[in-house]
Parts: structure tokens; C-alpha cells; sequence
């Protein structure tokens, strides 16, 4: 690892200036990613601001939501009493990440800071985009088993891995930034997250030094039919090849609303506005949800080695759907 | 003696092995407080495996390393850090690397390698320690950030020349092969178990909105999947952890060459069992 500058932050905006004023600082929050990568030479901070003691952990009620501090723990989020009972389909998501050491670890605004990478990203021997701007992609032609067929660019065909941001944006979740002047903006969770474009080295919205401060949950009509569906190349402890976040609104057998978003598919957590429209006032049946998952899947471009993601994410749509809404 | 594990809380030697506990080298803190595992182990039937490994420190004492040899003092240190922290109940001061992780910090610089370095990325789970009571990766942890903190090892799991309950079930069920693995093993599990007490959910857990205390052997799978054995003691440990969260004792299963045959819990010959 490089040497590096390390600093303990005693206030948010302290922190902000600290990291604005030097384009090589990054904050330090659970550390679970950003160690893991400066083990590996792919990130090379030369100071990291430790946030991870500022008194911004709390959870609690808001408005008619929910406000989730950016550094509480996922353990604290995905068991808390107000996120189990309104928000359920996060404590599931959350639950299918990582494993329960990185989860006492791990920080909500962490989690959403995770790099969008592929093993080609993490070996600096081979060229990656989103490493080294220019340099090409391995994975465009390489091994490509576990890449995206949704919404990639000739720059980079890696997926966003987490598992959390698929609920929030499912939950309609926006994230509260502050700058080193002090200020606050939010962004709904679906902007947050980039496409890869020409400039995959940009996983996110936010300008170098805004912190994440909290994740706010408006009031959700979610509670009754939801489910997070994980398919993994094993039963626990890794990412998904396909994740689906799935939120039903029925009344009396109808679907009024419903929230589709597809984990393991795209460089950011992929809301399907097709499948959504379909499902919007059809009866809660296993042929609304194939119908919806045949939309969803459309316009998918597998890469050579990935095909079979396009049935499997099909399959997992109409199943994660009929988990929600009850029938499986 | 192979039913009475848990309740032994006095190592009972023999006059051979009080000798060879005595000839020990007492070369630190480490030393003796592996003294006391030994001891415990040769009670437990472990005798002729912690013999041998008696033989071997005796061995490696007559070389006559310096006793700071372990504690050398570090290479030099770049953008160094002061840090302050409890490791199994005694206060620490420290002036690290910022780069150095918890897990180096307690084995090069503090001595407690019972705590190990496996994948050293954040996969296998071997460098498992407690930081204030909660399971955490020590390989991703900086030393840095645990400033004022309180870290729980393996080697401060026991106490009062007693094993935790976890260890002595992990004995009992012969929950590993090699031993590696182990002291992440046994350190989750004692983070798990007070997960699972104050009720919190798994990606097993049927319902995530009720609260439930109650583990079974898939939410104890699910729960450990941070913790990799190579040598695939899998089942033994899903046991040994379900014996000390159910807190319904079983036989041991095990015995060693030349002790006596465990006793049934029913004996044969009654007439009254269904082969």
C-alpha cells in the first residue's frame, strides 16, 4: 500500500474542506472497499479523511419517512425497528450483502460509495477504463461471465455489485450530500449512480469533497408485497449475477404500483420502467409478471460469455414478483 | 473424561506432563497464556498433540532467541499515528504506519497472533477479532481507526483458566482440521450469537419483520458464510455453535486412541431398540 496522509475528521464540513482542498483525498468511512482497493494498487489516495466518528449514525423519523444517517452500520439499518417495520425490502437487501463481519463494518453512505469494478479492475496488469482512463477495457473481449447486458458502453460492461441501492431506488430513496461550502443538495438515488458513457472512472454524481450525510425514505406503500432476490454462483457471501428488487402495490388482486430494479445487469442499479408500466393495473398473476420481465429484458445486449442473463434475469423477475406478491 | 469437557476449570496433570509445563520457557505474556491452553488441552484429551507441541517450544527455547526478539521494532514508519486501545481488557499505546491494519498491529507490534492473516483482502474471514463486542474483518480495519476502542481476540476469549463456552464446544466437536480458520471461526461465532440474542435478521430469516432469537443450522450457515475452512469443518461447526446457542449439552463424539469408550446414552442390549 502507498503511504498516505491520515487524517481524523471532527465535523462534516471540516471534512468536505479537508477532502476539497487536495484532488488526491478520499474519505474513510467503514474502509471495507477503499482498503481492499489500496491493497491492490487501484486506488492510490495520498490522505484519507476519516469520517467514520462525526454523529451522522442516527436513524429516525422524518417527516413521513424515515432519515438513515450516512454512517450508520448496515447491521444498525437492516435491524432497526422503524426500517424492518417500513422498509422491509431494504433490511432484505441489505441482508443479502456482504457477510456479517463487512456488514458491522460497512456504512450506508460507504455502500452507496462502493466502485461499480470487475476482476479487470482490480488487476493493474490489465487495461481498464475505469482504473486508468484511455487505456481500453480487458473484460470488452475477456472473460465477460459477469458483466452487464444493460446500459454498458464500449468503455466498460462492469455492474454496480451492491445490493442496498437496488431497495433504496425500489423505495424511491434520496441521498443528502454536503459541499466544503457548507451546503446541502440531495439526489434521488436513481441520478446518484452513473451509467459508463466515455467516462467510466465516474461511478457517481458527486463532486470531489461532498460528503453523504444521510439517506432519506419517503412514507412507502410497500410494506406488505416485496421481495429481494439474490442469484449467486453460490448460496451466500458473494455478488449477484442477477438481484431483483421487488415492490407490489395491490388492491383487491390489481396492481396500482409496482418497483422493479435489476442488480448484477448494469454499471448502476437498473430500474425498469418497462416492467413497471406493464405491471401498472394488471391482476397480480404469474402471466402479468412474465409479461413484465419480457419488457424488462427488451433491449438487452449480452456480451459473449453472458447470454445466459437474459433468461436468468427474465426468470428471477417473475419470481422475485411472485415471492412480493405472495403466490410463491 | 470425555463427557466432562465443560466442566473442567483446573487443568489436572500429570507428574510428566506438571514437568514439562514448568521446564516451559516463560517467554511472554503470549507464552504463558498459551501455557494455560495447553494445560486445559492435555486434560481434554488433546495430551499427546499438546505434548508434542510442548517438545517443539522446548526445542525452539533452547535456541535461545532474545525475549524482544518478536517485538523488534518496526521498519520505518511514514505518516505515523498515535493510537490508544484496549486489547483484551489491557490498555495500549501505540505509534503505527497509517497504513498498518488492526490485524498486523496485533500480531507484529502486540504480540497476539492467535488472530491470523489469511486472504488479507476481506474474503476468508481467518482475521476475525471483536471491536466494543462486534464481529470485524481486522485485514480492513486501519489500526488508526481504532483509537480508544476495545479489541476482543481469540487469546482474550478464555479466562479464569476457563475456555469460552465456544471453544470448548469447538473441542468437543472436533470443529476443525488444520486450525487455521479457527480463531475467526470461534471469534464469529461469538459475534454471531449476540447477534442472534438481540434478535437480528439473516438473508435466511423467513420473515425479516418479527424478531426472532431462534437459530437454525441454515440461519448459523447463512450467518458464518464470512468464514471460509478449507479443510471443510463446516458441519462440526454448525454444531458446536448450535450446542452453545441451544444450550442443550450432547455427548462428544470423539475419543482419543486408548481412552475408554464414550457412554450411551442408552445401552445396547436392552431389547428395547429398533435396529
Amino acid at each position: 500500500m502507498r503511504p498516505f496522509k491520515y487524517v481524523r475528521a471532527s465535523a462534516p464540513d471540516a471534512a468536505a474542506r479537508a477532502v476539497a482542498s487536495n484532488p488526491q483525498a478520499k474519505f474513510l468511512a467503514g474502509g471495507t472497499n477503499i482498503l481492499d482497493l489500496m491493497k491492490e494498487d487501484v486506488e492510490r489516495p495520498n490522505e484519507l479523511v476519516d469520517v467514520s466518528r462525526l454523529m451522522l449514525a442516527e436513524i429516525k423519523p422524518a417527516g413521513s419517512g424515515v432519515s438513515i444517517g450516512a454512517l450508520a452500520k448496515n447491521t444498525d439499518t437492516a435491524n432497526h425497528p422503524l426500517i424492518r417495520k417500513n422498509y422491509p425490502l431494504l433490511t432484505q437487501a441489505i441482508v443479502a450483502g456482504a457477510s456479517g463481519q463487512l456488514r458491522n463494518m460497512a456504512t450506508n453512505g460507504g455502500n452507496l460509495m462502493q466502485r461499480t469494478r470487475c476482476q479487470y479492475f482490480y488487476d493493474t496488469s490489465m487495461p481498464c477504463n475505469k482504473r486508468e482512463p484511455g487505456t481500453g477495457c480487458g473484460a470488452l473481449e475477456g472473460l465477460n461471465r459477469i458483466h452487464a447486458i444493460l446500459g454498458w458502453s464500449e468503455k466498460c460492461v462492469a455492474t454496480y455489485p451492491g445490493d442496498m441501492a437496488n431497495a433504496l431506488y425500489a423505495l424511491d430513496a434520496v441521498v443528502r450530500v454536503r459541499g466544503a461550502n457548507g451546503r446541502e443538495r440531495t439526489i434521488p438515488i436513481g441520478e446518484f449512480h452513473r451509467l459508463p458513457g466515455d467516462t467510466p472512472e465516474r461511478d457517481n454524481d458527486l463532486q470531489h469533497g461532498e460528503l453523504i450525510v444521510a439517506i432519506d425514505l419517503p412514507r412507502s406503500p410497500f410494506t406488505m408485497n416485496y421481495y429481494y432476490l439474490k442469484v449467486r454462483d453460490r448460496a451466500s457471501y458473494a455478488f449477484a449475477l442477477v438481484a431483483v428488487a421487488a415492490a407490489l402495490e395491490i388492491n383487491d388482486g390489481t396492481i396500482r404500483q409496482a418497483r422493479v430494479v435489476l442488480g448484477g445487469v448494469a454499471h448502476k442499479p437498473w430500474r425498469s420502467a418497462e416492467a413497471e408500466a406493464a405491471l401498472s393495473g394488471k391482476p397480480a398473476s404469474e402471466e402479468s409478471f412474465r409479461q413484465a420481465a419480457e419488457a424488462a429484458l427488451k433491449d438487452a445486449r449480452p456480451l459473449a460469455h453472458n447470454a445466459y442473463k437474459v433468461e436468468l434475469a427474465k426468470r428471477a423477475i417473475a419470481r422475485a414478483l411472485m415471492r412480493a406478491s405472495r403466490q410463491a | 473424561m470425555n463427557d466432562d469437557f465443560d466442566e473442567i476449570s483446573e487443568p489436572e496433570l500429570t507428574a510428566d506432563e506438571e514437568a514439562l509445563l514448568e521446564e516451559m520457557p516463560a517467554l511472554t505474556d503470549v507464552g504463558s497464556a498459551r501455557r494455560t491452553f495447553l494445560g486445559q488441552s492435555i486434560t481434554g484429551s488433546l495430551g499427546v498433540f499438546a505434548l508434542m507441541l510442548l517438545e517443539k517450544e522446548r526445542a525452539l527455547a533452547a535456541f535461545e532467541i532474545p525475549p524482544d526478539a518478536l517485538f523488534a521494532p518496526a521498519p520505518a514508519v511514514e505518516n505515523p499515528v498515535k493510537v490508544v486501545l484496549k486489547v483484551n481488557g489491557a490498555t495500549k499505546s501505540l505509534e503505527v504506519d497509517s497504513r498498518m491494519v488492526l490485524l498486523d498491529a496485533l500480531r507484529e507490534r502486540l504480540g497476539f497472533t492467535g488472530t491470523k492473516k489469511g486472504c488479507d483482502q476481506g474474503q476468508c474471514g481467518a482475521c476475525t477479532v471483536l471491536v466494543n463486542g462486534r464481529r470485524v474483518l481486522s485485514c480492513l480495519t486501519l489500526a488508526a481507526t481504532v483509537e480508544g476502542k476495545e479489541v476482543t481476540t481469540i487469546e482474550g476469549l478464555s479466562g479464569g483458566g476457563k475456555l469460552h463456552p465456544v471453544q470448548a464446544a469447538f473441542i468437543k466437536y472436533d470443529a476443525f482440521q488444520c486450525g487455521y480458520c479457527t480463531p475467526g471461526q470461534i471469534c464469529s461465532s461469538v459475534g454471531l450469537l449476540a447477534e442472534a440474542r438481540r434478535g437480528d435478521v439473516s438473508h435466511v430469516t423467513e420473515d425479516v419483520t418479527v424478531t426472532t432469537t431462534r437459530l437454525t443450522d441454515d440461519e448459523i450457515r447463512e450467518r458464518m458464510s464470512g468464514n471460509i475452512c478449507r479443510c471443510g469443518a463446516y458441519p462440526k461447526i454448525v454444531a458446536a455453535i448450535q450446542e452453545v446457542h441451544s444450550d442443550k449439552q450432547t455427548a462428544q463424539l470423539w475419543r482419543s486412541v486408548g481412552d475408554e469408550e464414550p457412554t450411551r446414552e442408552r445401552k445396547e442390549g436392552k431389547g428395547d431398540e429398533a435396529i
